[in-house]
């Protein structure tokens, strides 16, 4: 009974499709690839285009593939994934209704009159970074 | 191999120190749990005796207490309403039933990690000796309400009470820590160690109840974690995410908060309905009326749940566009809950009803939720909670659904599951004068206070005789009939308490293991159950609910009975 | 009695091994927590601009040098899984050391990094940006710090061939704080 577990591990698991160390190896090359990309896009362009493509675009095609080459999602049940996204869709549930509230500073009959106070503050900051 | 299993049990003799303080046995842990929260649902009791006492006679020198202070009494409801939610009604219905039910239920031997599920239980009672020693550090404990909003929670120079309010909030995060591990336990446990034979739809309702609440708070607690460690830091060392002067936004904690704090709700409400759904089903002797509608509806009110969490914050100085869907999805959410109890009241049509006091509890809780539930539209509703945002009126609703919830539902599963769990009955004709003693006595509390609440009493206030045009009689006597009635309450919980002890010891011995002929497979164990559970591993051939099948000599067929 | 595992654990209805269906719901769980606080961070972030000058000074080399620790450190533990499972329990336990080692290293540059920040005056009260800043790499510093543990704690098995199907386990973890890393490296440190 006691080696049940790992037998378990074997039959429903991976390497029979050829995952091999190779495999590991070319996965994490490309993904070192795409982190040079990402590391590099913004140095090159101060763009914001550039910058949400390089840096948060890349992270999210490089979360894919440790996920799905690395954590192996595809081959497990289909539910794990699904859970997976539920648990991110409260977590952008959270985002949508919230920041209408904490991310503007006005809307519809109210302004948040102290966040607006903070701003002008601090209004002089594009100054203040390229004096750095 | 099952049997060799438990053979290998039955040699081992535990010492008492192995089988109760350090217990692997998902049994013992969930006695372990369901003790603990009797024991702080009776101090969360005391506390609203005290400040019951305080508001019906404002300055009184309070029996078994003393003279409260603003202070204290800022205290006494911060860690009533914290103590009844995270430290009885999570602990009893999510942790309790769903320990000891569970393996149980779906015909396991145990949870699968009875490690962690020790480790859950050592982490939960840490938790509450630190809520417990928050009460002796300088200034007393904290007394910014169980919502612990900012910045009066933040900010010592506010609550007044810079110990305290920093080992309430590390103590929630302690227990938070204790149910995702529990949690987790119950999730893969119920996914994936069901005896042979039993599918998704012959699973027991309360099962299915309590994993899937087990879902909803792992769901939902997360940004509240967030948010602690975030608090924790204002409170400490002086971050300001919370503080608007430095760009920090309290509206922000609200949000964090009711996000758990709504879906919380129904992580204590669907436990109780799957306990009622076991009772009512047993003692109508009628299968459910249509197991898969509440299962569905169930999933149905978790998706909605996380979708109705701002309704608590209408007058917070949220969006009022947000305002307005959280109106409409607040009030759609009464939708499945009421599909739920027709559901549940179809069951008992023409069933042949046998009144114990678990089936009394169980009516009871029918009843009295639906109050809660029909006095929440008019909070759900933004026009008329500006109104009566935080009056009593919010109290008594909300007491309405929690006390049918963590009180009722829980004694109808006492009562129903007390031979299991200790091999005696509880004494029903004590049972019958507690039932009719808890529902007088808490009908009598929560009554008035809709009426005081619609006049316009708030709930924050400590002594009302400070506010001339609710200092009048007519109200100060609906305060008083209110706190009488918590002392009528409470003294018949010392019935139940008496009967509880006496039974455990003294009790009608229950010689059989289906002393309810019901069907699901805990009834197939010996009363109680020896570690390891089951004789021999038991299989599934039917659903739960199999009650007065037609053609059948018995009127009822137990999941594991082949023929 | 300690040793005995219960037949609840051995069973697999789903077709999933017990230990890796909870785990996956570990990570679920971890995701709020860590999805709520980046959720957090980001609206304030949208919300002032300003923060920029606050950013400027973030070390976008040691944050880099650390994503490709932990990249690195991920690819050691998934070839220990591949060696685990074919019991060749030396070059397993040989690549959880590895990984192990750089965890430490992660650590090593974070907490250099940090001293240097502080040093120059950036501590976690010096604005909402820095809170942010230790908040959320702290914490994800915190999962980096248990995962090593957990790792040294399941290399002892491994040495002697038992419970090799928790190097799997561990494994599927480490890939999720390296997925959070990757997410809130360019969240502190390219947007400047």
């Amino acid at each position: 009974m006691a080696g049940h577990v790992d037998s378990h591990d074997h039959d429903a698991h991976t390497d029979s499709d050829g995952h091999g160390p190779a495999f590991y190896i070319k996965i994490w090359a490309i993904l070192l690839v795409l982190f040079l990309i990402s590391v590099a896009g913004p140095e090159i362009s101060h763009h914001k285009a550039v910058i949400l493509v390089t840096a948060f675009g890349i992270a999210i095609v490089k979360a894919y593939m440790v996920a799905v080459n690395f954590m192996h999602i595809k081959h497990e049940k289909k539910y794990i994934a699904y859970i997976m996204f539920a648990m991110l869709g409260a977590v952008f549930l959270f985002y949508i209704a919230v920041s209408t509230d904490v991310q503007m500073t006005s809307g519809s009959n109210w302004e948040n009159a102290s966040a607006k106070a903070v701003i002008e503050q601090h209004k002089d900051f594009q100054e203040h970074i390229e004096h750095e | 191999m099952a049997t060799n299993h438990a053979e290998h049990h039955d040699h081992h003799e535990m010492s008492f120190w192995e089988k109760y303080v350090f217990p692997l046995d998902h049994k013992i842990i969930g006695l372990q749990y369901l003790l603990t929260g009797i024991i702080m649902g009776f101090l969360g009791a005391y506390f609203s005796y005290v400040f019951r006492m305080q508001l019906a006679f404002p300055g009184i020198d309070v029996p078994l207490f003393g003279l409260v202070t603003s202070a204290q009494y800022n205290s006494l409801i911060t860690n009533h309403g914290t103590i009844m939610i995270f430290w009885f009604a999570m602990p009893i219905l999510v942790a309790g039933f769903g320990n000891y039910l569970i393996p149980l239920m779906i015909g396991a031997d145990d949870m699968v990690f009875p490690k962690i599920n020790r480790l859950s239980y050592q982490i939960f009672l840490l938790s509450v000796v630190v809520l417990l020693s928050s009460f002796f550090v300088h200034n007393g404990g904290f007394g910014g309400a169980w919502t612990a909003y900012p910045p009066l929670s933040a900010k010592a120079e506010y609550n007044l009470t810079p110990w305290g309010s920093i080992l309430w909030l590390i103590a929630v995060v302690l227990e938070f820590v204790a149910f995702l591990l529990g949690g987790i336990n119950f999730i893969t446990t119920l996914m994936n160690s069901r005896a042979k034979g039993m599918k998704m739809m012959d699973i027991p309702m309360v099962c299915w109840m309590i994993v899937l609440a087990s879902i909803l708070f792992m769901a939902s607690a997360g940004p509240l974690i967030a948010g602690a460690a975030m608090l924790l830091f204002d409170q400490t060392i002086g971050t300001g995410f919370f503080d608007p002067a430095r760009g920090g936004d309290p509206i922000l904690w609200q949000h964090l908060f009711w996000f758990f704090g709504h879906p919380e709700v129904y992580v204590v409400f669907l436990p109780a309905m799957g306990i009622v759904a076991e009772v009512i089903t047993t003692f109508s002797r009628k299968k459910l009326f249509a197991y898969k509608v509440v299962l569905f509806t169930t999933f149905a009110t978790g998706i909605l749940s996380f979708f109705v969490w701002a309704h608590h914050q209408f007058i917070a100085g949220i969006d009022p566009r947000l305002a307005n869907i959280f109106t409409v999805t607040t009030l759609l959410i009464s939708i499945p809950i009421a599909e739920m109890l027709f559901v549940y009241i179809a069951t008992l049509w023409g069933g042949a009803i046998e009144l114990t006091t678990a089936m009394l509890f169980a009516l009871g809780f029918l009843a009295t939720f639906l109050i809660g539930g029909v006095t929440g539209v008019f909070l759900g509703a933004s026009g008329a909670d500006i109104y009566f945002h935080d009056t009593y009126f919010v109290l008594a609703h909300f007491h309405y659904t929690f006390v049918p919830i963590a009180v009722i539902a829980v004694f109808a599963g006492l009562y129903y599951w007390f031979p299991k769990m200790f091999g005696r009955f509880m004494d029903e004709t004590l049972g019958k004068i507690h039932f009719w003693g808890t529902m007088v006595g808490f009908n009598g509390i929560f009554m008035p206070l809709f009426f005081t609440g619609a006049a316009g009493d708030h709930r924050r206030i400590f002594d009302f005789s400070n506010f001339p045009e609710l200092a009048v009689s007519s109200l100060q006597n609906l305060r008083i009939a209110a706190t009488v009635s918590v002392i009528i309450t409470a003294v018949f919980q010392f019935v139940f308490l008496f009967n509880f002890i006496y039974s455990m010891f003294r009790g009608r011995k229950c010689t059989v293991n289906n002393p309810w002929k019901a069907n699901t497979l805990e009834w197939f164990a010996t009363c109680p159950p020896p570690h390891g559970n089951f004789p021999v591993m038991p299989e599934v051939y039917r659903g739960p609910y199999e009650f007065s099948v037609p053609g059948r000599e018995l009127d009822y067929w137990p999941q594991n009975e082949k023929v | 009695m300690g040793t005995t595992t219960p037949i609840a654990t051995t069973r697999s209805v789903t077709g999933m091994p017990t230990g890796r269906l909870a785990v996956w719901w570990v990570i679920g769980s971890e995701i709020v927590i860590f999805g709520g606080l980046l959720m957090c961070y980001l609206m304030f972030r949208l919300k002032y601009p300003y923060w920029a000058m606050y950013s400027v000074h973030t070390n976008t080399f040691a944050g880099a040098l650390n994503t490709f620790v932990l990249l690195t450190s991920s690819l050691f533990i998934v070839l220990a899984h591949y060696y685990a499972e074919r019991k060749e329990e030396l070059k397993a336990f040989g690549l959880i050391w590895a990984t192990i080692f750089g965890g430490l290293t992660f650590l090593v540059i974070k907490g250099i990094e940090w001293t240097t920040e502080i040093t120059n005056g950036f501590t976690i009260t010096s604005s909402m940006f820095w809170s942010f800043y230790y908040t959320a790499a702290g914490l994800h510093a915190l999962h980096v710090i248990a995962g090593m543990c957990l790792m040294a704690w399941i290399s002892m098995d491994v040495l002697q061939k038992k419970n090799m199907h928790r190097v799997e386990l561990i494994g599927i973890y480490w890939h999720f704080v390296d997925i959070v890393w990757i997410f809130l490296f360019p969240l502190l440190y390219i947007a400047k």
